[in-house]
């Protein structure tokens, strides 16, 4: 049976059919939506690779049904630059080296910026590592990307003294 | 040049936004197909019957091809023919391919490959090394034995012994990109395929083999990987061979993408072994003579076991002169998946075997590693015309820990005629010439013995236990420069009175050195070619044989490019493309480390190439010397006149220059008799060296790295913060491997650690707080492409450092009658049993 489904991503409004309502969130990304920034590695929520945005909280998009989010806000890492500039989290993954490969890039980028938001972090290397330990990096990056979620922290809270 | 700045990885605009493109995530054509295999759930079983009627009748099935599809069946192997793409007959592992799926969507295949039904008589399936040495299941005919004077009666001659094993366990590859290919059929039978391969040159040779093509009529392209670690190099050759032969029967283009579970199921590790080790040293710790026997568990095919148990053999003296040594290596065939590349490629292994012998030696004197480490390293490098550079003072202090005079053992050996066994004893010499169409000559698996004479070791010089004179060794240097900066000392001593107050905690700390051979033993592989073009517009168009996997090797030789052409400042000048071997052919496998040494020195040779025909050009045009024409800065400057890089291009154009050269490179100095175990396998070594400290919890052997000093020879670096990358990378890697990355197979052979949920690889969390990591930036003393040297895989032996630390840690728990004796990896199990023997 076919099931219809209302999700804005990445700020457009979309409706979409799904003939299987088992279909994950990830695979309506890749395989319908054609955002595949956000990747696949282990499908089964343990690597971390496929995080994206739901409201603001990061998930992982292959333990998420697609249905169950029905009306929800999803960003990407498509969607996290600000026109032509770069994300303050995205400029800093670059500054500091936080990857290699870059597999793993789109979802340590999209949980470090609902990292940042959570507040619990702040400016502690020590809670910053396990908040991001939930993304898997082979590479074994974690030294820049510890550095860049910290650059981030800083430059984010710099824009919102700023906007104040 | 802009070799040496620490640029950014070239695609780091494209990673961050999402926008870099992994075969995955390529558009596909409408009417792609997606396929599957079908398992084998036995280790060992004869193959009655195989029904797939049901998967043939699943929703969305297209084909099924079984092992009677084809004739003869393809080869996946990158060595000796023995990997039927579809098990024939007898299955061999649990995972291995018994038929395969082709849907119109990826899901379809998965689930109908679930519907085969097969009737198997099982076998005893051979899982242990020591199942496999008592059924004498091996690859070759016995053991290869190298040695060096007599180690026996310099054990036994020797005023103390010690005697001992250590396990040390597998890796999976764990790339976060699985395994997948895209085969796209062209006009005339010809197929173009995208991989995830570190060897599209394999790629290419093995599906023009198992479609009846010339490799010319196959195009093979990859433009990245999301890592490879080796896993890459010949593991993705049945999804490549099984794309193309779906998309050949079924006309449409064929794609195939392992999930992870079937990936770690179905492909090859790093090798599991065993080594036994005796030793005889005097009362400072120096060795006279070691043995060591090697038992690596290769899985059910040769595929690359043969090279990577001869880089085991050949690091088994890491940086350590050893005057007499005999090492025995047991290449077992098993009922699992077959063991191929991991970074290191033996290496690693080779190397805990000796760490473990001077961490056991010290323990039994009671004295501090380190010394006993020192006591035994090769004599310090010397210096001599057209030799090595002198050390530079501003770099480390030179540090002599009473290293004997250099004396050259050197002796007859006494190696197994390998090769002929390998062969099966026919006439070596008669199979010298390969068969081309057969066997793919750019594989590491293709190796033969070679013919060469290495010059004999100048007069005292200390040698390798192949006979290969150690002359640049720099391990007094760099680990005195390492002890002051991480305060090794102080902090050990630090630690023993924290320790005698803590009864629960325990801390360890330990040095460990790396000296790490560079070339590809398989010497003909040492070569690499390039292709630049120049545009009318002064753009330039950069490709080479090497693959990005996340190593930054595209960023490295774009380097060295605009360096040659004075664009150094202009990022975007040199366009890095995909490699593609229909633009440069017969490439070597981005691998032990060798990339950026060859491409490197292949695509600077294209780029001066192209540069001394424009300076010739202009300099007939304003009557002086080609030598007199500078590129600079984006400029060219000649007898006071000045040009963009662009104008002069577009003048070379109108001159009718051609504007497109190849480059094409060889490593000098290497020649290797693996007959004889004998010769200069390598070009030069890579240094390094690592202090670890970490604190175990003896209640439940849980245990926390908390402090890391890295002191690491890249030699003149052609990009320092790729480098570090690499360095801190590879140290958590090594690191995973010796301490939480646990591969368990259960007593049916099946692999029960096939996920993430139980396999363990470092999280961000396991990076220690404090991690300094320093380049020790002297020159290359030997010829490299900007003096730089590779730094892929010896890092990952600087995480030996750690299991070392956790042996010390072990150690404090008791009064020094009981050595830790700790295997690998040192999980919180194995660290609690550890303790627990300590304490009797």
């Amino acid at each position: 049976m076919t099931q219809t489904l209302q999700l804005k991503i990445n700020g457009s409004d979309l409706r979409l059919d799904l003939d299987d309502p088992r279909a994950t969130l990830l695979d309506v990304l890749r395989e319908r939506l054609g955002l595949t920034g956000t990747k696949k590695g282990c499908d089964r929520g343990q690597c971390g690779a496929c995080t994206v945005l739901i409201d603001g909280r990061r998930v992982n998009a292959c333990l998420a049904l697609a249905l169950s989010h029905d009306g929800a806000q999803i960003t990407t890492i498509e969607g996290l630059a600000r026109g032509e500039d770069l994300h303050p989290v995205q400029a800093a993954f670059i500054a500091d080296d936080g990857f290699q490969c870059g597999f793993c890039t789109p979802g340590q980028i999209m949980s470090a910026v609902a990292l940042i938001a959570e507040a619990e972090a702040g400016l502690d290397p020590e809670r910053i590592r396990e908040g991001m330990s939930g993304n898997l990096c082979r590479c074994a990056a974690y030294a820049g990307i510890t550095e860049a979620v910290l650059d981030a922290t800083r430059a984010l809270a710099l824009e919102e003294e700023r906007a104040a | 040049m802009s070799a040496g700045k620490p640029l950014p990885h070239d695609a780091a605009p494209l990673h961050v936004t999402g926008e870099a493109r992994y075969i995955d995530d390529l558009p596909t054509p409408r009417g792609t197909l997606h396929l599957a295999f079908g398992l084998s759930p036995a280790a060992h079983a004869e193959i009655l019957s195989l029904d797939l009627a049901a998967v043939r009748e699943a929703p969305g099935v297209v084909a099924v091809f079984g092992p009677d599809a084809f004739d003869p069946m393809p080869d996946c192997s990158p060595s000796v023919h023995d990997e039927p793409l579809l098990a024939q007959g007898v299955v061999h592992y649990l995972g291995q391919p018994m038929f395969l799926v082709v849907a119109e969507s990826h899901l379809a295949a998965r689930k109908a490959a679930r519907l085969g039904r097969m009737e198997l008589r099982e076998r005893p399936a051979i899982l242990t090394v020591d199942e496999a040495l008592a059924a004498e299941s091996r690859f070759e005919d016995g053991p290869v034995v190298w040695q060096k004077g007599d180690a026996a009666a310099a054990i036994a001659g020797a005023a103390q012994q010690i005697e001992g094993s250590i396990e040390l366990g597998g890796q999976e590859h764990f790339y976060l990109e699985g395994q997948v290919a895209l085969a796209l059929p062209q006009e005339g039978g010809d197929m173009v395929v995208q991989s995830s391969t570190q060897h599209p040159t394999e790629i290419q040779h093995k599906v023009a083999h198992a479609l009846h093509l010339p490799m010319s009529a196959v195009r093979v392209e990859v433009r990245r990987m999301g890592g490879g670690f080796g896993g890459k190099e010949s593991q993705g050759n049945a999804l490549a061979i099984a794309c193309a032969l779906a998309a050949r029967a079924t006309g449409r283009p064929c794609k195939m993408r392992y999930d992870r579970d079937d990936d770690m199921t179905i492909t090859g590790k790093r090798h599991d072994l065993r080594i036994d080790y005796r030793a005889g040293f005097d009362a400072e710790g120096r060795l006279a003579g070691v043995e060591f026997r090697h038992l690596m568990r290769c899985g059910w095919s040769q595929d690359l076991s043969l090279p990577v148990a001869d880089r085991a053999m050949l690091h088994a003296d890491n940086a350590y002169h050893l005057p007499a040594v005999r090492i025995e290596s047991h290449r077992l065939r098993t009922n699992t998946q077959s063991a191929t590349a991991f970074r290191g490629f033996g290496g690693p292994q080779g190397m805990v075997g000796v760490e473990r012998v001077m961490d056991h030696v010290a323990h039994q004197l009671g004295r501090d590693p380190l010394e006993v480490r020192r006591v035994n390293f090769y004599a310090a490098r010397v210096d001599r015309p057209g030799g090595c550079l002198p050390p530079s003072p501003a770099t480390g202090r030179a540090f002599f820990a009473g290293n004997p005079p250099p004396e050259d053992f050197r002796t007859l050996i006494t190696p197994e005629d390998i090769f002929r066994q390998k062969m099966g004893g026919e006439d070596a010499e008669a199979l010298r010439v390969l068969d081309a169409e057969e066997v793919d000559l750019t594989s590491r698996g293709a190796e033969t013995f070679q013919h060469g004479e290495a010059p004999p070791a100048p007069e005292g010089v200390q040698t390798t236990p192949y006979h290969m004179p150690v002359e640049d060794f720099i391990g007094h240097e760099l680990v005195g420069a390492l002890a002051e900066s991480a305060d090794y000392a102080r902090r050990r001593a630090e630690i023993a009175a924290w320790n005698a107050g803590n009864p629960i905690l325990k801390r360890g700390i330990a040095l460990t050195p790396v000296k790490f051979g560079i070339s590809f033993t398989l010497t003909w592989l040492n070569q690499a070619g390039a292709l630049v073009h120049l545009y009318q517009d002064g753009s330039v168009h950069l490709n080479h044989g090497g693959t990005e996997m996340g190593q930054g090797l595209f960023q490295k030789v774009a380097q060295v490019a605009a360096g040659v052409f004075g664009l150094e400042a202009e990022a975007e000048a040199v366009k890095i493309t995909a490699t593609d071997t229909g633009k440069v052919p017969n490439t070597s496998a981005t691998a032990a480390s060798s990339g950026s040494d060859l491409n490197g020195m292949a695509a600077r040779i294209a780029c001066e190439t192209l540069r001394d025909r424009l300076a010739a050009m202009l300099a007939e045009r304003h009557q002086a010397q080609a030598a007199e024409v500078r590129f600079a800065g984006g400029r060219v400057t000649v007898a006071g006149a000045e040009y963009s890089f662009a104008e002069v291009v577009g003048l070379a154009y109108q001159a009718r220059i051609s504007l497109s050269s190849t480059g094409y490179y060889r490593t000098p100095k290497i020649v290797w008799d693996r007959k004889k175990g004998e010769g200069r396998p390598f070009f030069y070594f890579a240094y390094g060296a690592a202090v670890s400290e970490v604190v175990i919890d003896t209640l439940t052997g849980e245990n926390r790295l908390l402090r890391v000093d890295v002191l690491h020879d890249t030699g003149r670096s052609l990009n320092p913060a790729l480098d570090i990358g690499q360095i801190e990378g590879g140290f958590v890697q090594g690191a995973g491997w010796l301490t939480t990355e646990e591969l368990v197979w259960d007593g049916k052979g099946r692999l029960r650690t096939h996920a993430p949920s139980t396999y363990k690889i470092p999280a961000c969390s396991d990076r220690p707080p404090v991690f300094n990591v320093a380049l020790w930036g002297r020159d290359n003393p030997e010829d490299t492409v900007g003096r730089s040297k590779a730094v892929g895989e010896p890092p990952f032996m600087l995480g030996i450092s750690v299991l070392m630390a956790l042996s010390d840690a072990v150690a404090a728990c008791g009064d020094g009658s009981v050595y830790p004796g700790l295997d690998g990896p040192a999980t919180a199990e194995r660290v609690l049993a550890a303790v627990g023997r300590q304490r009797g």
